[in-house]
């Protein structure tokens, strides 16, 4: 079992930011996600698009965000568990148990849920019968192209993912590549070679179709697609894979015991404390009357909230309102001689 | 105010007067109309405010921007008349708009 002051759940900009604001006061965190990446909506989302409410920053994108934040918890050397999603958490004494889907475990006195609106996972395909064959004919990702070798595959979506992994798997296997209409989005480069692969016979793209139907009974052995009007084709297929992007899911979050208003947790807002003792929210999962879903409302939120941290991790110390510009301490753990 | 109705697949409706400038999704967020989950709050990068627009009203609402056409991509079984509500912005001509949620948003 990982112990430490502070467990953040989300490496968006606000869990990150929380990271900072921990650690110019001493305190040790642990950051958890279920994205493979720190960044949350930010990078998820719209990483090339531009903000332009960060205050003193006039415009950056949501992966330069993100880049600066590391930038400046750097010097906390904090541990990140990604693709990891919180799946429990339970009292004891004083502290707070968190359990992941990796099995990892962890105890602090604090909890800073910092979640958005949940973690991210694929969008599934909402045809009958889909669930029984996820992990073993219908994938929303890649893991091991081990999987994917000499099968037929028809691939769903129209995006960067479909067109990437239609030109990598098409080297060992038959690809079907089906798009809801003619136009696909992704890199020039991509889209050209993806012409000449149809153009060579060697994919075949279906367009303007979706999902209709499945066929097959523990294996998938072909699919119907349907275009606009109806009109009806079908597929032989061993493998579904299907990529519509990510959704946000609340997830086990709702099972805490916190107290919620639709999909947030309502906090006090002098130290963003939810009905439990230790565990806050901030960003855009908390709510309290006037929030803003902003980042920069987020900021405050977790400055706030880490001051209730440092009492409960430091019950025997007196907390010190200190300056950056000022604080010897402050600068020595921000490394700064 | 212009009249907004929001349908659902079970044949629900309810009809909202919602402000100039507010867009169609914001309308369903204040007015508690369920089936539309807006999870990015507005910044086209979700599709979980996805309408079906009622096929009469499709020319009156201006076009979907590229980055439109390929958030409805992703969404739940998206028709000829599939939009994000989150950017259809309401004005008088718009009063008398139907939209259909989808059975689901995600």
């Amino acid at each position: 079992m990982n112990k430490t002051d502070v467990i953040i759940i989300g490496a968006g900009p606000v869990g990150l930011f929380a990271v900072h604001q921990l650690g110019i006061k001493g305190l040790k965190a642990v950051v958890i996600d279920n994205l493979d990446k720190a960044g949350g909506q930010c990078i998820e989302l719209y990483p090339d698009k531009p903000i332009y409410d960060i205050p003193a920053i006039p415009e950056c994108t949501g992966k330069e965000l993100t880049n600066r934040l590391l930038e400046q918890i750097k010097p906390f050397k904090t541990k990140f568990y990604l693709n990891e999603r919180v799946e429990e958490v339970k009292s004891k004494d004083d502290n707070w148990i968190v359990k992941t889907s990796n099995k990892n475990e962890f105890i602090a006195p604090n909890i800073i849920i910092a979640g958005g609106v949940g973690s991210f996972e694929p969008r599934k395909l909402s045809t009958q019968n889909t669930e029984k064959f996820e992990g073993k004919s219908i994938f929303y990702s890649v893991k091991s192209k081990e999987e994917f070798k000499n099968k037929n595959i028809c691939v769903f979506g129209g995006g960067d993912s479909a067109l990437d992994w239609t030109l990598e798997l098409s080297k060992y296997s038959k690809i079907t590549l089906i798009h809801r209409r003619d136009n696909f989005r992704g890199a020039p480069h991509t889209l050209n070679e993806i012409k000449k692969l149809q153009k060579d016979g060697k994919i075949s793209i279906k367009t303007p179709f979706q999902l209709d139907r499945i066929e097959g009974d523990k294996k998938i052995t072909a699919i119907i697609i349907k275009d606009d009007n109806g009109k009806k084709e079908k597929i032989p297929a061993d493998i579904v894979l299907s990529f519509f992007g990510l959704v946000m899911k609340l997830g086990p979050i709702a099972e805490w015991g916190l107290n919620m208003d639709k999909k947030t947790i309502t906090v006090n807002p002098n130290n963003f404390e939810t009905n439990k003792k230790g565990i806050f929210a901030a960003g855009d999962i908390c709510s309290y009357p006037g929030k803003l879903k902003l980042i920069l409302s987020g900021f405050h939120e977790v400055a706030l909230a880490s001051v209730e941290c440092f009492k409960r991790a430091r019950p025997n110390e007196k907390y010190r309102f200190e300056f950056t510009t000022s604080s010897k301490t402050i600068q020595d753990r921000l490394g700064k001689k | 105010m212009p009249k907004i109705t929001y349908k659902d697949v079970r044949g629900n409706s309810k009809t909202i007067e919602v402000d100039n400038g507010l867009t169609v999704m914001e309308g369903a967020i204040q007015n508690d109309v369920s089936g539309i989950d807006a999870d990015c709050g507005g910044s086209m990068a979700c599709a979980t405010c996805h309408v079906y627009v009622e096929e009469k009203w499709l020319d009156k609402i201006p076009k979907a921007e590229e980055g439109e056409i390929d958030m409805v991509d992703m969404a739940f079984e998206p028709k000829k008349n599939s939009r994000l509500s989150c950017q259809i912005i309401v004005t008088d001509e718009l009063n008398g708009l139907i939209v259909t949620t989808p059975e689901k948003q995600s």
